[in-house]
């Protein structure tokens, strides 16, 4: 009997844990480009306890752990370069607290962005928070963790900012509680403690996180979706500006891509509303679509494609799948957003080169302080050549993004070597020597951000 | 090339102007109508082709059958007179553009109902009204071969459907059809009206949608329980280049027991959904569109109306989910025939 095996058995039980091959083959590879690497065990542990008992296992045996919430990373971020455990989060599920007034949530790191969605609609529909564009089974503490942004990142931002807690299983073992909840209090603020932020945005290399408390915000009666549309991507920028002035969206969206026709060579808007009566929403339309957007209609350079009420959640992930074969893996980015026509340009440019139809999206993040960009590659997951295609078109991507000026978002271990090589020598210093005081053993998601 | 055969010696003799001065949104006298028509006719700038908000309607009110409002979507693009911003136009354009490969053809020698750019509203045509009937353009992704292109009218590139209908004609020839019943009046009105306006042949005969729904109904009259429903209509803007299948709405309603509600905006003084207007680049285009729906929409509640039926899909997008929030429900014809025969309908809101 495999030790190890025999360990992990005895802390979750023999039902959580498998080293059967068929199983681990699930583990092995995301929906991405990245080459699969199969894992020695899965487990799906039920509590705090169980998972420190894991690592403290894996730290003595030096074993990988590969934390994974719900594996829709698209970048290889949770697939498991040197073996070892596949720790699967999904069973830490349960909704901790709704606190109503002051606006948050404590969930286990399992709860997924669709069953928060669904608690909130059925029991505080008048709250509601930030959800992304990934498929509802994308897990809160997994979009935190790799700095996601959601529906309502206009106004709020990251939902990394949107953090009010964090209860982490360091890779020793320990836990740790980060924010008021540390001190005994309620999970109401991250603020003003000591600041020790070190597990978002480091792909679970220092720490698990196990549960989270997320800011929650209101939730109006009348939500909904206006498009507009500009042929001129030169103009996004300006609109985006405008828009955000308004301080009247909730989310603002430009995209463009080949196929379906329509949209090739157009850049629309997505524009999400909310109002609590007809009243205030025909105030915030005039306000947006007559006074702010007007010029563009009368000109002729803008056209209004009309406002729906009802949010279609999530909206991004759908615009991407359109290739026979049915794969896909975009680059995201953190851009100003006055780059978006040349990112728009030259990504079409990449696309083209490879043979792939092109899509592009903009995502507002604050009040034009910033942009998610995206560059999507669909390929065929049943054609290498696709693939191989796709894979190069990612890469050169990357290079890209820093040649822009921008930052890559959740970047692949391509794209995390070319952030490392440009990172400044004191801060990369300093990420290697918190990475040894908390990894000593380097058994967490082993590959990710190998600074030492 | 095609070319639009308008007479303009027709509108020097017109005794009543019609076409403009019975326009609902524009505030026309008999004088200046004529005045306007003809300089549009002899390719001059009229405020008529900025204003123009494309409701189709001047085609049904010209007395002669002259064709007022082709003629006027033909001048809005000679002279660059676009009636949306110009992303729109192209979007629309590109909307219409097959990319998922060729049709399947089957060769029907026969009749055939076509759905055309609405294959995935397949689930509108079930039941015994419909069984038996061979049916193209069935797949969302194909259906854009199907597409009569007629909507272009609303974008002011009447060049764009000139050049796209004749091969959209072709594929539905090649399944080798002797009648094409329309699901859409807009598929009717283009090979009933548009094509021999502008002189494109057409290999078929068309069949107006519910003047084959009324025939089936008669076949099956025996199953028919009167739906005792007060109904309004909305009517759609393609509905005027068949103003003379018009009646089988009344002819339905009349067949199976359902109430046509007395209302101002009914038949010849139908009100456009706004679907298209809002997008225009026309100052006050978005309000101008709420105003219409609004009066619209009140005007059916005034009629006490229960049910609002529909033609158009495109209507029914606009306007299906405000009909509802105000408490009565949006169906399209053929539902509404279905329940009568004791069917369920199936796009029930």
């Amino acid at each position: 009997m495999d030790p190890i095996y025999q360990a992990l058995v005895d802390i979750v039980g023999q039902e959580h844990v498998s080293n059967q091959p068929e199983e681990l083959f699930i583990y092995s590879y995301d929906l991405g480009t990245t080459e699969p690497h199969r894992p020695d065990y899965a487990v799906t542990p039920r509590s705090t306890e169980e998972i420190q008992e894991i690592v403290k296992l894996a730290n003595r045996e030096k074993v990988p752990v590969v934390p994974l919430g719900g594996g829709l990373s698209l970048a290889g971020l949770a697939v498991p370069f040197r073996g070892g455990i596949a720790l699967d989060l999904k069973r830490m599920d349960s909704i901790l607290e709704v606190n109503e007034k002051a606006r948050y949530a404590v969930v286990e790191c399992g709860v997924s962005q669709g069953q928060l969605t669904s608690y909130l609609e059925r029991n505080y529909p008048h709250l509601t928070h930030s959800e992304p564009g990934a498929p509802p089974t994308a897990t809160i503490a997994g979009n935190v963790a790799i700095h996601g942004q959601g529906d309502l990142a206009q106004p709020y931002g990251f939902n990394s900012d949107m953090v009010n807690g964090l209860e982490i299983v360091l890779p020793t073992g320990e836990v740790c509680k980060f924010g008021s909840c540390s001190i005994g209090s309620g999970w109401f603020t991250q603020h003003p403690l000591p600041d020790v932020g070190l597990f978002l945005g480091w792909s679970g290399t220092t720490g698990i996180i196990t549960k989270v408390s997320i800011r929650l915000f209101p939730s109006k009666k009348i939500r909904g979706v206006g498009q507009f549309v500009v042929e001129d991507e030169e103009l996004v920028p300006e609109i985006m500006y405008k828009l955000t002035h308004t301080q009247m969206t909730e989310d603002i969206v430009a995209f463009s891509q080949a196929v379906p026709p329509f949209a090739s060579g157009l850049q629309h808007f997505t524009i999400n509303i909310a109002a609590d009566s007809e009243k205030e929403l025909e105030f915030k339309q005039e306000i947006i679509w007559d006074d702010t957007l007007g010029e563009y209609i009368r000109s002729g350079a803008g056209g209004f494609l009309g406002f729906r009420s009802g949010l279609q959640r999530p909206q991004v992930s759908k615009t991407s799948d359109w290739r026979k074969g049915g794969g896909f893996e975009y680059v995201g980015s953190i851009m100003p957003v006055d780059t978006y026509p040349e990112c728009y340009r030259r990504g079409r440019e990449i696309s083209e080169r490879h043979d792939i139809p092109y899509t592009v999206l903009g995502r507002c993040v604050g009040t034009a302080h910033a942009m998610m960009f995206s560059w999507t590659y669909a390929f065929n997951r049943a054609d290498p050549e696709t693939v191989r295609q796709a894979r190069e078109a990612l890469h050169e991507t990357d290079d890209l993004v820093l040649e822009l000026g921008g930052t890559i978002w959740k970047p692949g271990l391509y794209g995390q070597k070319l952030v490392m090589e440009r990172l400044d020598p004191n801060t990369l210093n300093l990420m290697k020597k918190i990475k040894q005081m908390l990894d000593p053993n380097g058994i967490m998601n082993p590959g990710n951000w190998e600074v030492s | 090339m095609y070319e639009l055969k308008f007479n303009e010696s027709e509108c020097l003799s017109c005794a009543t102007q019609d076409c403009l001065t019975r326009c609902q949104y524009m505030d026309i006298d008999r004088d200046t109508a004529k005045a306007e028509i003809l300089k549009i006719a002899r390719g001059e700038d009229s405020f008529v082709l900025h204003d123009c908000v494309t409701c189709y309607a001047c085609e049904e009110y010209c007395p002669v059958n002259n064709h007022p409002f082709y003629l006027i979507v033909e001048k809005q693009e000679e002279l660059d007179v676009p009636p949306l911003p110009r992303p729109l136009i192209r979007r629309g354009i590109q909307m219409g553009i097959p990319f998922r490969g060729e049709p399947v053809i089957d060769e029907i020698n026969g009749q055939t109902l076509d759905m055309g750019a609405f294959a995935d509203l397949m689930y509108l045509i079930q039941g015994k009204l419909f069984e038996g009937l061979p049916v193209i353009s069935t797949d969302p992704r194909k259906m854009f071969h199907y597409f009569c292109q007629l909507m272009y009218l609303h974008y002011g590139r009447a060049s764009v459907i000139k050049e796209r209908l004749p091969g959209i004609i072709q594929t539905i020839a090649k399944h080798n059809v002797t009648e094409v019943i329309c699901f859409h009046d807009e598929c009717y009105g283009t090979y009933t009206s548009y094509c021999p306006a502008v002189g494109i042949e057409v290999p078929f005969k068309s069949i107006h949608f519910f003047e084959f729904l009324y025939n089936r109904l008669n076949e099956l009259k025996g199953e028919i329980t009167p739906v005792n429903l007060k109904v309004a209509y909305q009517r759609p803007c393609s509905s005027r280049l068949s103003s003379d299948k018009h009646h089988f709405v009344r002819d339905i309603f009349d067949l199976i027991g359902a109430e046509y509600v007395e209302r101002e905006y009914v038949d010849e003084n139908a009100l456009c959904c706004g679907g298209t207007i809002q997008g225009q680049r026309r100052e006050g285009s978005r309000k101008r569109t709420a105003d219409v729906q609004k009066r619209n929409i009140e005007d059916i509640k005034n009629a006490g109306a229960e049910i609002c039926v529909f033609n158009c899909p495109a209507c029914y997008t606009t306007m299906g989910r405000l009909v509802a929030q105000n408490g009565i429900r949006p169906v399209f014809m053929s539902d509404l025939c279905r329940l009568a025969i004791g069917e369920k309908p199936a796009g029930w809101r």
